[in-house]
């Protein structure tokens, strides 16, 4: 990834946080992101962030699973080779069902998890973005591309002073 | 805003922390030298591992003939340490997943520990019908797979077969929801951390930066992963049932076997979650985390599960009595006055007396107490199995073929393994990875409660 700058609001706690990104967004600036030690709640309302896909996403690979499952169970036990058990019905279907739970549970977990990594872009060896700010332990970070104009940033700068920021600085993608 | 946190609710963890500082609890064990009493334990785990693992290697090379099976009960033991280890692992996924979607929040303080419980108790049980198999360098012919053979498929309609899709998915799934819970502290750990620490945890947290646009998602996928572990966990032991229930066995052929065994495994998982964390807390100094109250409410849960268990066991009397059925009826009085009566008399003495003594809050709340509940409990639980395997076996429907059956040190070795295993894993579990899920106990704790706009569970 090219490094980017950012300008940064560093809070200690996620009141202030949840403050100042509505501020900054009402004021017109466009948030990069937030970083935090915990998920905090209304970030999204005050982000306005779209909408997830991984529910529908989660539902597409079960589904795929349970397809699979009971066509596979099906062909090998109708088709493929009918084996003759105690004499039970080839195509019993109640005896579909575990396997079919299973490998539902099974590709909707994992698929579930590939596609949160997926969308997010996160893999081993990613760089983390504003590390060294404190996200992980307990500060709560408001990143935004630095802005064009000497004014601009003055202003954005003290929005953020304003809503309780510790400190404001700058800082890149790395 | 700290008039909107309920004033009826305790924080549950103590202290008043900071965020800073339960960073720094969370990962003090990782980064002070480990205490004596550590390596002791370890010592101690490994050795009962190297003779599990020597007893192993006998048999597999012998073969399982130097077990004390017979011609009359021929499969004691090792499906009893089966089902039992795998019982143990539910109560990790019912306080990662189940408590969860109740928003239980106190499940943070102990979801991590019993999490890597669930993964490592599951890998003790596959351990048995592997070593079973007698041939273990085969036991990839228990999954579909292309083969030369026709190819020839295995049997759909077995639950053994069931058990082999169950049982690993569940493995896969407690571990991927085991990891994805460690993400945000394996990059916590990254970041106080320097030289070849930093790039093992830089590697294994994925570049987690806790950006707020990964965790809406993130939330969203934990959410999807709870409600997806929660009926995995009643289709495991529901599917470990019907390796009995769908059997003409008597004992065993009974529509009550699955709610009995999830709950049966719900109460010995949990018992065994209290022994561990009670050791825990102390070894690892988190008394503030893991604090009585934690236990209080494992214990309650402990005593619930024990009723339903207790009512399960007396259900199953009274339906040998009511169906009728001779061959039922002999099963249960067998149990009851045949030559393993000591053992069903321990079982219910544990499962259904002792727990008992959980009604009194003053015994909830003192670990002296829950301590030696839990161990007991633990016993009881695996006597249960016993009890349904070996004993509804060893008397048959012919009377010439009755016997008895008793373990060889082979068996008692590999048992004696299996808790080898699990207690290595638990200690290095300890020592090199957050044992506590830092970021969901920070997001409850006092200083997050009382700097929030709007209140939250």
């Amino acid at each position: 990834m090219a490094d980017r700058d950012f300008l940064v609001g560093v809070f200690v706690c996620e009141q202030d946080l949840l403050a100042a990104t509505h501020a900054a967004r009402e004021a017109g600036f466009k948030i990069h992101d937030a970083y935090t030690p915990y998920p905090v709640h209304g970030m999204d309302e005050a982000m306005a962030l779209p909408k997830t896909l991984l529910p529908r996403l989660c539902f597409l690979f079960g589904a795929a699973g349970l397809l699979l499952a009971v066509l596979f169970q099906c062909w090998v036990g109708l088709i493929d080779w009918p084996m003759n058990i105690g004499g039970k019905s080839f195509g019993a279907r109640p005896a579909l069902i575990p396997i079919a739970f299973e490998l539902t549970v099974l590709f909707a977990g994992l698929g579930t998890v590939i596609s949160f990594l997926v969308l997010r872009r996160l893999f081993p060896g990613r760089e983390p973005e504003c590390a060294g700010l404190g996200a992980s332990d307990a500060s709560f970070v408001l990143a935004f591309a630095t802005p064009e104009t000497e004014q601009l940033r003055g202003t954005l700068n003290r929005l953020l002073l304003e809503r309780g920021a510790k400190s404001v600085r700058e800082a890149s993608s790395r | 805003m700290s008039a909107r946190v309920s004033p009826l609710r305790e924080p549950w963890v103590d202290g008043g922390k900071t965020l800073a500082r339960i960073t720094e609890d969370v990962c003090a064990p990782l980064e002070r030298g480990p205490a004596p009493s550590w390596y002791w334990g370890l010592g101690a785990s490994l050795t009962a591992l190297l003779i599990g693992k020597i007893v192993v290697v006998h048999q597999i090379w012998t073969g399982i003939g130097t077990w004390g099976l017979n011609k009359t009960v021929g499969w004691s033991w090792d499906i009893t340490n089966f089902v039992f280890w795998v019982g143990i692992g539910h109560a990790g996924t019912l306080i990662s997943a189940i408590l969860f979607l109740f928003r239980q929040k106190w499940r943070t303080s102990i979801n991590r520990a019993a999490e890597a419980m669930t993964i490592f108790a599951v890998m003790c049980a596959g351990l048995f019908p592997l070593i079973h198999m007698g041939r273990p360098w085969l036991a990839y012919w228990v999954f579909p797979y292309p083969n030369e053979l026709g190819p020839l498929w295995v049997n759909f309609r077995s639950p053994l077969l069931w058990d082999v899709f169950a049982i690993s998915t569940y493995f896969i799934i407690s571990a991927t929801f085991w990891y994805v819970g460690l993400w945000p502290d394996l990059a916590t750990v990254r970041d106080r951390s320097q030289g070849l620490r930093k790039k093992i945890f830089g590697v294994l947290s994925l570049g987690w930066d806790g950006s707020h646009r990964s965790w809406s998602r993130y939330e969203t996928m934990y959410l999807l992963l709870a409600g997806l572990a929660t009926p995995l966990v009643f289709s495991v032991h529901t599917i470990v049932s019907f390796d009995f229930a769908t059997s003409v066995i008597p004992g065993w052929h009974t529509t009550i076997f699955p709610p009995y065994f999830v709950c049966g495994a719900i109460f010995s998982g949990f018992a065994m979650v209290m022994t561990l964390m009670i050791i825990a807390r102390k070894v690892m100094r988190f008394e503030e985390y893991i604090t009585l109250r934690h236990i209080d409410a494992m214990c309650k849960i402990t005593l619930l599960t024990s009723m339903i268990v207790a009512l399960a066991y007396g259900t199953e009397l009274f339906m040998a009595w009511y169906s009728g059925n001779p061959y039922e009826q002999f099963a249960f009085l067998n149990r009851i006055y045949g030559p393993y009566r000591a053992g069903y008399a321990l079982m219910v003495f544990c499962n259904v007396l002792v727990p008992q003594a959980l009604w009194f809050k003053a015994v909830r709340r003192n670990p002296l107490w829950v301590f030696p509940i839990s161990i007991l409990i633990n016993v009881g639980m695996w006597l249960e199995r016993f009890v349904i395997i070996t004993v509804s076996l060893h008397r048959d429907y012919l009377p010439s073929s009755w016997t008895m059956y008793y373990p060889t040190y082979v068996e008692i070795g590999t048992f004696l393994g299996s808790f080898g295993l699990f207690f290595t894993c638990f200690f290095l579990f300890c020592r090199f990875l957050p044992m506590i899920a830092c970021s969901e106990v920070k997001a409850i704790s006092t200083f997050a409660q009382e700097n929030r706009e709007t209140p939250r569970g």
